[in-house]
């Protein structure tokens, strides 16, 4: 068990690499209950929702979600988040377990600040959530609901009963398989996720840990706050240009946003591979042509591809893909080229 | 998996079989669990000399990297290549994936015996 956003989390269950290729081959169960919820209600919610997020939110239908960025004034990151829209006038935004309180603090002030009838709550202890991943997830888990999970396409989310507790289920995850994410009341998350792990027995489903989660996530490159970015990178530097709604009206630092995209950003994250035997790991240096160029955010060894690979921030005229560079691994450089992301897609 | 009594334990995790004045370095089936999933193995050149205590190299699982202390005092005389080739045999059988032979020339303290290792890892 580990600490994390003061969750005690599980690392691993049965082994993170065997977890890994569960969730790529059949089916991975994990508590994801530390996200925090976020909701925003009233007549102006959507106005809230639009100042406060980067992407459009007004392109949403009830029932359906997008991927966004709680952005500074400097178009940076506040945090990335996942838009729900509850209904016209309701929608949640789901966040990290270690931003919680900073971005409760951050939306209530700026919803506030775009005035209007909105306000906002931070409702993160009213659920837990439940995420099964992995190519069995539609067939296990529609053994446990009346919900028609075909139904519900990627990046939507229905409402209904999983093993005879009501939920909001969502088809998201952060693993690159598909799959839900359940969201649940805590006192009954227990029911949820053992009918899930004995519905999914026969079909190889595991618990999964965090030590999969992110090797998983970054297989599919998708970002980790914290690693890959904060507030001290843009939406345009993390390479995140498609979830910026570009044609709707300003929000908060989307005239940095806009000038980064127009002009360019001085650096860009990457994905790379290592050339040599070795992991770039979060946090190392990177070198071009001898001189110190950006910095690892995120790196490992996939169980799944079996390779070294990472994300990095580079110079933004050094990130064609083939483009060598050097890691200082604990004093000795090794090197990696830029590779084109995800490292891994799911066949359809 | 029990501790095998042919061998001595430091409270860093490695074992060390001592042969007459030749000593192998590995480490132990606690210290795999703990790591997972091995992938890189990072040894020094034969003829390094170590101090007890003294790095000799890194392990690195997909979670974490871990770094190698020396058990004895003594001279580097081989290295496992095939080990570092094949890592993951360190998780298949840490007590004969020896990563190291030493020439011994001292150093021997403090070593643990396979009981008081077994404790040691309650």
């Amino acid at each position: 068990m580990v600490e994390f956003g003061g969750w005690d989390m599980p690392v691993e269950y049965q082994g993170l690499g065997d977890e890994h290729l569960a969730v790529r081959t059949r089916g991975g169960l994990f508590d994801v209950s530390h996200m925090g919820e976020i909701e925003i209600a009233g007549a102006d919610a959507l106005r809230a929702v639009q100042h406060i997020t980067s992407n459009d939110a007004s392109r949403l239908a009830d029932g359906q979600i997008q991927y966004s960025a709680l952005t500074t004034p400097q178009g940076t990151f506040v945090d990335d988040v996942l838009t729900y829209r509850l209904a016209g006038d309701h929608f949640m935004l789901v966040v990290n377990a270690s931003n919680i309180v900073k971005d409760f603090h951050w939306i209530a002030q700026h919803v506030k600040e775009a005035g209007g009838d909105a306000v906002a709550v931070n409702t993160s202890s009213r659920y837990a959530l439940i995420a099964l991943q992995g190519p069995v997830a539609q067939g296990v888990l529609q053994t446990l609901t009346g919900v028609d999970l075909s139904a519900i396409k990627y990046y939507w989310f229905a409402t209904g009963e999983v093993a005879g507790v009501r939920v909001t289920i969502s088809r998201t995850g952060y693993t690159g398989e598909d799959g839900f994410e359940v969201f649940a009341p805590p006192n009954s998350a227990e029911r949820v996720w053992d009918a899930i792990l004995h519905a999914g027995k026969s079909a190889g489903v595991v618990p999964a840990g965090l030590g999969a989660r992110d090797t998983l996530r970054l297989e599919a490159a998708m970002r980790l706050y914290g690693n890959d970015m904060d507030e001290t990178t843009t939406v345009v530097e993390a390479d995140l240009n498609w979830i910026v709604g570009w044609k709707k009206e300003s929000f908060i630092g989307s005239d940095v946003l806009k000038h980064q995209k127009a002009a360019g950003a001085p650096r860009k994250l990457v994905g790379f591979e290592m050339l040599e035997r070795a992991i770039g790991r979060h946090g190392y240096d990177v070198y071009l042509d001898g001189q110190k160029a950006g910095v690892v955010t995120s790196g490992t060894q996939t169980p799944f591809l079996k390779k070294a690979i990472g994300m990095a921030y580079l110079p933004a005229d050094r990130t064609a893909p083939g483009t060598e560079f050097e890691i200082d691994i604990r004093g000795r450089r090794v090197k990696a080229a830029v590779v084109p992301m995800p490292f891994y897609k799911r066949a359809k | 998996m029990s501790y095998p009594s042919d061998l001595k334990y430091t409270k860093d995790h490695e074992w060390v079989k001592i042969d007459g004045g030749t000593a192998k370095v590995g480490i132990t089936d606690y210290a795999q669990k703990q790591l997972g999933d091995v992938v890189y193995l990072e040894l020094p050149e034969v003829g390094r000399t170590l101090k007890q205590g003294e790095v000799f190299g890194t392990i690195e699982s997909v979670k974490a990297v871990s770094e190698l202390y020396s058990p004895v005092d003594g001279e580097v005389t081989e290295v496992h290549a095939a080990l570092v080739q094949h890592p993951e045999e360190v998780n298949k059988d840490p007590h004969s994936s020896w990563m190291i032979a030493v020439k011994v020339t001292g150093g021997q303290d403090g070593l643990l015996d396979a009981g008081a290792y077994t404790e040691l890892t309650k």
